[in-house]
């Protein structure tokens, strides 16, 4: 192998900045969240305890962190099954040339940039009109939709982009189904992809907060709870709550990792076992 | 029936279906809804449908809100500046300085995982860093640097800027490397064998390669720091004001039509900048 040029050392380092950048704060509250019971928002620590989560578990100065904890996963679940299945429809969609996709496309990426707040105030103004109380699982959940949809629409281009059409033209030679097809050949094919989707629509869900701002009634979402706590609680508990989050991030994205991990294994040994020999 | 069935057309709107619907009740019915409201009036109870250019009028006659438009052009240009140097620079040396597949993968798997954690536990987890008495301070102090804390380190633009660089770089980089990614390397090789210094090759070959990549991740970056109000609101210490602050306090003071008529002119513009960056590049095509 060739030596590496100055170049490489200088960006590794910038690379290694970067990441001390993107992790050290997190890293921090992480460590603060220990403080002793005496222990404020910055070091010195004082003394090292689980006195913050504790107060975070006795529920009483901190409002209804374990309901909004249970209302996020719920609506991240929803978010999450509604974007697969409607990004898997709209990318088959998308393959065919149909009168007003160009339109219906336009969209999709009008979705992707228009602010946050114009679709929670828009969503909120309109249920208000109506007569229609805002909630998390009605108004919330279709406001967050229009940010995961794009995200998993695009995906899914991107993966049908490289998708192999001769495998469905082997299973229509075959004689299946249009159904057939999709369900045995081109669902078993993307299903890694769908993972990721899967992924995206559940945490895009479960960190929304713009979006949910006027739309989740009066039973507040974590993202909401979080925001309230920032503006009135001067203690630790906020870091705590902080780390919680965090470490239940990182167990979500390792249940995923493994997943798609499991599903490569077994799409090894169930696939085609050509040039194997007998 | 079978024929029609197999149209494309209908195939395809009955695919398409169920994404068209929720775009059409949650996206622009709620636009149409905002744009009808900006011309109502509002009372100190409730709001009036009564058509009206009074928002407009105050709108666009208050110099606050010129001040404010600049202030968020700001924060969206210096955000762009830098994310896009950093974003390039860091998808530049994962997809040609680190030769294995699986370090690339591992590497570039560390860099989105924050992304996965909520924005505003990582806004928070900024406060001990720039606080009075955060690392930041006491380590400046500690080094013989400064004697004083510096004030300007928390709740002043540098921090929001700060915060909106470490919310959205990731959105730079994710396009620009997977752009990068698609490169063929005999274009490289060609370029060296050519005669071209490590620089030349980057600035004439690679760079112009990558621009679908940089569209893409500016039109994240720009969009979301636009349209922003809680990072503004939360790094600043209220000091600040960009756009979406301007719309959140007026909301907060339940002044819907004033929300309205601010969030129309805040539309079109965030419109007009992305339409102008879509001109450059065919999305569907770099996905």
């Amino acid at each position: 192998m060739e030596p590496r040029p100055r170049s490489f050392y200088i960006l590794a380092a910038i690379f290694g900045l970067f990441l001390l950048f993107l992790y050290g704060p997190t890293i921090t509250i992480a460590i603060l969240s220990f403080q002793g019971p005496t222990g404020g928002l910055t070091f010195p620590m004082r003394g090292v305890s689980l006195h913050w989560f504790r107060d975070l578990f006795q529920q009483q100065a901190v409002g209804d962190i374990w309901g909004a904890f249970g209302r996020s996963t719920a609506l991240g679940l929803m978010v999450m099954v509604t974007t697969v299945v409607v990004s898997v429809m709209g990318g088959l969609a998308f393959r065919k040339k149909f009168a007003g996709s160009g339109v219906l496309f336009q969209l999709v990426v009008a979705s992707l940039v228009i602010p946050s707040i114009l679709v929670s105030l828009g969503v909120g103004l309109i249920f208000s009109q109506a007569g229609l109380p805002v909630h998390w699982a009605s108004s919330g959940f279709g406001a967050q939709l229009t940010w995961t949809l794009p995200f998993g629409l695009l995906i899914m281009f991107a993966v049908f982009n490289r998708f192999n059409p001769a495998y469905e033209e082997a299973a229509r030679d075959q004689g299946a189904t249009a159904w057939q097809t999709i369900r045995h050949v081109v669902l078993p094919i993307i299903a890694p992809s769908l993972i990721g989707v899967a992924l995206f629509g559940f945490t895009l869900s479960y960190d929304e907060f713009a979006r949910t701002l006027l739309t989740a009634g009066s039973h507040n979402t974590l993202p909401l709870e979080i925001y309230g706590m920032t503006t009135n609680v001067t203690t630790p508990v906020i870091f705590a709550l902080g780390t919680l989050t965090t470490a239940f991030s990182l167990v979500v994205i390792a249940v995923f990792l493994v997943t798609v991990w499991v599903l490569g294994r077994r799409r090894a040994r169930a696939g085609s076992d050509a040039g194997r020999g007998v | 029936m079978d024929r029609l069935l197999k149209s494309p057309n209908v195939t395809g709107w009955l695919l398409a279906s169920p994404l068209a619907l929720v775009l059409a009740a949650f996206l622009v019915l709620p636009i149409v809804m905002i744009v009808i409201v900006s011309f109502w009036t509002a009372t100190e109870f409730s709001i009036v449908p009564a058509f009206s250019f009074e928002n407009y009028d105050f709108l666009l006659g208050s110099p606050v809100t010129y001040s404010v438009f600049l202030n968020t052009f700001k924060y969206a240009a210096i955000t762009w500046a830098v994310t896009l140097v950093l974003g390039f620079t860091v998808a530049y040396f994962l997809a040609f300085h680190v030769r294995s597949q699986a370090w690339q993968t591992a590497l570039f798997l560390l860099c989105t995982i924050p992304f996965w954690t909520s924005n505003i536990i990582r806004m928070i987890s900024w406060i001990p860093f720039l606080g009075r008495n955060g690392i930041a301070n006491s380590t400046l102090i500690s080094w013989g640097v400064i004697d004083q804390p510096l004030e300007w380190l928390l709740f002043s633009d540098f921090s929001v800027i700060l915060a909106f660089v470490h919310l959205y770089t990731l959105f730079m980089v994710v396009p620009i490397f997977n752009t990068m990614m698609r490169i063929d390397r005999s274009l490289l090789e060609a370029a060296s064998d050519a005669g071209a210094s490590g620089f030349q090759t980057l600035w004439n070959v690679i760079l112009p390669l990558t621009k679908p990549g940089i569209m893409i991740g500016s039109i994240f970056v720009i969009t979301l720091v636009m349209g922003d109000f809680i990072t503004v609101r939360f790094m600043s210490g209220s000091q600040a004001a960009n756009v979406g602050r301007l719309i959140s306090n007026d909301i907060a003071l339940l002044q819907y039509p004033s929300a309205a008529a601010t969030a129309v002119v805040l539309l079109i513009t965030v419109l007009i900048t992305i339409s102008a960056l879509l001109r450059l590049v065919d999305i569907r095509k770099e996905l």
